[in-house]
Parts: C-alpha cells; sequence; structure tokens
C-alpha cells in the first residue's frame, strides 16, 4: 500500500497496528510527522492549545471546562502540594536541594534519560528519589501527596513547552521506541491500542467522553478528574486506562510506563504546560 | 489546620463579584466504598455569606451537590477591605468558618 | 454482562448511574443527625418537582422566559455539571435548581437577600439525563424554565 507523506507515515503505523518502524531510528521525524497529522486533522486548533486535550477539539466540552476553571477543583490540591514542598525533611534539606532550579519552574523537562544509570526518569520517580536519597520514606504513586506535589511543580511550569531531550544514547533512543511501541501496539482483550483512541480516534465520541489528541495529551497532568472526584498522576491514568481497555495494568512507574511518557512527552515538545487541569 | 473554605471576592466599583469552592466529599449515602460498604450521607446543608453583617446569601444544598463544591454569585456594593465571612454546617453537625476581605 | 475492572467504583460514573438506581428503591436517607435549623428538610426528601416545590414554597408556579438556564446539552460529567441561572424578573428572592430524575428532585435552594443579584453558579451531580427545572420567586410569585442535560457513562468504561 501506498501513502504520501508524513500524514501517511501515522497513519500506516496506526492501521498496521504495531508493525513500528525500526526502532528509535529517527525521534525527531516522527515528532514531526506526528505533530503535523495531527495539525493537519485538527486546522483550527492553535498548535499551543493542544495541550487542552478534548477542551480544544470540541466547543461544548470547552465552555463547560472554562466554566469549571473560573474555580479548579485542584486548588486544594495545589496547597498541599506547596505546602508538602517546602516542608523540610528529617535530615533538614527540601525537594529543593534535589532538583535544577530549586524545583520551581522544572516540569517541563520530565522525563529525562538518566545516563548514569540508563533509565527513564520522570517527575514522580525523581520525587521518590528525592526521598529516599534523604532519608524519608518514598510515597506512593498515583494519588494522594505525590499527585498533590506534581500538581505544585507543574502549575510552577505553567506555559513553559515541553522540552525533552534524547541524548546521544543508544539506550535513550531505545527507550523512546519502546514508548512507541507500547502506543502503538493492540492490546487487551478490546484489541485497542493507544493509538487506536487517540490517535485515529482523536476529536471523536466514545460514549459520553470527547477523545483527546495524543499530541499533547500529557501536558495537563497531574489532573482532577470529576470521575475520580480526586488529583491523580500519569501513572494513574496509565493503570486505570489499561484497567479500562481490559488490558493488564502495569504497576505505577513500571519501565513501560515510564518509557510510554518518555515517548508522548518527547511528542509533545513545544506544547506548553497546562498543568495541573481538570478533565472529565 | 487550612480552612476548607476558599474564596474569591472582587469589589468591582458599585457591586462584588463572589466565588467560593468547599472542600467537602458532599457524599449522597447512595455510593458503596470499595468494599460494598455504604459510605454514610455526608454533606453542606446550609452555607451563608455575610457582606459588613449583613447576610448577601444562604444557600440549602443537598447531596446533588457535587463534590468540592462551587458557589458563584454578586451583590451590590462591597469596597475593597470590607469583610466577608462564609459559614457551612453540614449534616453530621461539622461546621467551619472563614473570615475574608473584598479584593 | 461481566463488569470490567474499575479504576475507582464508588466515584466512577458507572458507580454512580448504578447506585443512583439502587437508590431508587430507598425513598427516604434515613439520618441519624438533627438537621441544620432552618434546613427544608422535607422538601430535600421529593422525589418531583411538584412535591418539592409544594414542601419549598406551597406556592403554585408558571413557566417564564425570563429566567435564564446555562446548563451544558452533554455534560462532560455527570458528577460535575456546571449550572447557572440568572433572571430579569423583578425583586428575586429565591432561586431553587431541580433535577427531578435524580433520587430526590431539589438540588439546591438559594435565598437571595435584598440588594444580592437575581444570579447563581453552581456545579450539580446528575444521575442521568434529565431535565434540570430552575425556580425563581419574584415578588412573591413563582416562575420557572428546563432544560435538558445529556448524561451518559463515560467512554472508557468507567
Amino acid at each position: 500500500m501506498r501513502f504520501l507523506g508524513r500524514v501517511g507515515v501515522v497513519a500506516a503505523l496506526v492501521v498496521l497496528g504495531g508493525a513500528a518502524p525500526a526502532p528509535g531510528v529517527d525521534p525527531a521525524a516522527d515528532q514531526k510527522a506526528f505533530a503535523a497529522f495531527f495539525k493537519e486533522k485538527f486546522p483550527d486548533v492553535k498548535p499551543a492549545d493542544f495541550g487542552n486535550g478534548p477542551y480544544a477539539v470540541n466547543a461544548a466540552m470547552r465552555k463547560q471546562w472554562e466554566d469549571i476553571m473560573q474555580f479548579p477543583p485542584y486548588d486544594f490540591a495545589l496547597d498541599e502540594g506547596k505546602t508538602e514542598f517546602e516542608t523540610k525533611f528529617a535530615n533538614g534539606k527540601s525537594y529543593a536541594d534535589c532538583f535544577a532550579n530549586g524545583g520551581i519552574g522544572v516540569r517541563q523537562d520530565y522525563p529525562y534519560f538518566d545516563t548514569k544509570t540508563g533509565q527513564v526518569v520522570t517527575l514522580d520517580l525523581a520525587i521518590n528519589q528525592c526521598r529516599t536519597a534523604n532519608g524519608e520514606k518514598p510515597l506512593p504513586y498515583q494519588t494522594g501527596k505525590m499527585a498533590s506535589l506534581t500538581a505544585y511543580m507543574a502549575e510552577t511550569s505553567r506555559d513553559k513547552p515541553f522540552d525533552i531531550k534524547i541524548p546521544d544514547d543508544p539506550r535513550a533512543r531505545a527507550a523512546f521506541a519502546e514508548g512507541e511501541r507500547y502506543f502503538y501496539t493492540r492490546r487487551g482483550q478490546l484489541n485497542f491500542s493507544c493509538a487506536s483512541c487517540h490517535v485515529q480516534g482523536a476529536g471523536q465520541r466514545l460514549r459520553g467522553d470527547i477523545l483527546a489528541p495524543a499530541l499533547g495529551i500529557l501536558a495537563a497532568f497531574p489532573i482532577y478528574r470529576s470521575d475520580w472526584g480526586s488529583m491523580g498522576t500519569i501513572d494513574r491514568r496509565f493503570t486505570s486506562c489499561s484497567a479500562q481497555m481490559r488490558s493488564e495494568p502495569l504497576p505505577p512507574q513500571d519501565p513501560a510506563y515510564r518509557s510510554l511518557e518518555y515517548f508522548l512527552s518527547y511528542m509533545s515538545n513545544g506544547i506548553p504546560i497546562t498543568g495541573p487541569g481538570t478533565r472529565p | 489546620m487550612a480552612s476548607t473554605i476558599r474564596v474569591r471576592a472582587q469589589a468591582t466599583g458599585d457591586s462584588t463579584d463572589v466565588q467560593a469552592l468547599v472542600q467537602h466529599p458532599m457524599d449522597s449515602g447512595f455510593v458503596k466504598d470499595s468494599s460494598g460498604n455504604l459510605i454514610p450521607p455526608h454533606y453542606i446543608e446550609t452555607i451563608k455569606f455575610e457582606h459588613s453583617g449583613n447576610v448577601v446569601l444562604t444557600a440549602d444544598w443537598g447531596p446533588a451537590v457535587s463534590k468540592d463544591p462551587y458557589i458563584k454569585f454578586s451583590f451590590k456594593g462591597g469596597a475593597k477591605g470590607d469583610p466577608l465571612v462564609v459559614t457551612w454546617v453540614d449534616n453530621q453537625g461539622k461546621t467551619d468558618t472563614l473570615t475574608t476581605k473584598l479584593a | 454482562m461481566r463488569r470490567p475492572f474499575n479504576d475507582i467504583p464508588s466515584t466512577s460514573r458507572r458507580g454512580l448511574l448504578g447506585l443512583f438506581a439502587l437508590a431508587g428503591l430507598a425513598a427516604v436517607v434515613q439520618r441519624a443527625w438533627a438537621s441544620a435549623p432552618g434546613w427544608p428538610e422535607a422538601a430535600f426528601q421529593q422525589k418531583s418537582v411538584d412535591d418539592s416545590i409544594k414542601q419549598l414554597y406551597g406556592k403554585p408556579f408558571e413557566k417564564s422566559d425570563k429566567i435564564t438556564l446555562d446548563v451544558p446539552e452533554i455534560a462532560e460529567n455527570g458528577a460535575v455539571v456546571p449550572v447557572t441561572v440568572s433572571s430579569t424578573l423583578p425583586n428575586v428572592t429565591a432561586i431553587s435548581i431541580l433535577v427531578p430524575d435524580n433520587p430526590s428532585a431539589l438540588a439546591a435552594s438559594y435565598k437571595i437577600a435584598d440588594g444580592t443579584m437575581p444570579s447563581v453558579g453552581c456545579r450539580l451531580k446528575m444521575a442521568k439525563t434529565s431535565n434540570v427545572t430552575a425556580v425563581v420567586e419574584s415578588d412573591g410569585k413563582l416562575y420557572t424554565t428546563a432544560k435538558e442535560v445529556k448524561v451518559t457513562l463515560g467512554g472508557c468504561g468507567g
């Protein structure tokens, strides 16, 4: 089959559902193709607005969101996060000591590939690395303090564009490729890939929901999801989505999820952080 | 202990715009927890807004008001620095109050 | 039908809808505590708009086109539906909002003091597709308007 141009590359990946290109061949080219696909699919959406997910592509949903954003329900979590962020550890140090710029305005740089340890480090993982390095117990992922902390850190990065780097290291390219492969692979009882909904189905309805485009999809995290009635991190959404797609959810911060986050974030380079956010 | 009440009250010349967000579960009593037990009803029944000693709004709520309830209204008058007192009472007899100043 | 594994059963839309259906059997919520003084307990226990208004105001009501009811056509999530009611009717002293297809129809009732604008914004729970009815008391008389809001399950099975 012949497909023309960049749109064709992405469309082919979706249709073939898992026959990904040679791993890590060219993240930059994939990113360009990805962004171009969505810009072509949604020509009326301002590029920066992709960080607003379903609200960028549906006016009726957007109105409800704007109504709720007059006084966002994550307000309490933000305060809790700020307090937690500013509270010293037992050893006198604090989160600020673990991050560049004291942890303020750095969220858009995560995840990054740590060449020393050879692994993808997400913001959540970095927070717990900070805690254990300072004699504190790690926080449970997905909800609670981890969600509040990442909410505060995201807020300090609001409007800063994603700036994910893939160092010139075959392991980094492999992690990117692993995330890309995960994204396009069909799995579970419903045989859906992430792309089935967030590329093919982007902007369309799935019962009451409008599917968010994959471009910029992580920009609003962590989110106060009305469905949860509370804050949740990227982990919370990955595991719950896996379960809802009737595929085995992986544990939070599983290497496959971290690679997925790495891939999705790199694909969204240039899209401003819109988090913390609210979603249905 | 942080207040459960957040208020944004803006005096805009001849009137004041008020928005409030309250941290409260607003449990209806109809929903079960993960063990299958009914979560008992726990919702704000009444919330009152007083500007400089005058009640400007009283809301009677039931469990159909969303979790972390929100309210938006406006009243005539009000000047920057005026006191605004917000008080709620829930069905379990719990209460909270916040005194703030108009911006 | 096999229920899919759910992330959070208690506040998911599926849970909300399923259990609101169950609640239809439990007509009155038994409470062990006394309500706040002045809280219109009887009004909050009625199932129909008519009975709720009877308990709350004890007056007849008529339709009016001078009430603006701002609600979404399709709720993004039945747990948090933004609703704004405003009116150009004179001397408004109360605004109430009802959702007839909820277990109890009355959702919220506002006493509008002298000098307060006849407009309130709030966020309500809706168990399923239903009308939202706004009641406005103006110069001692009651006026209503209603709009339908579609509520459905979320797409991801949760």
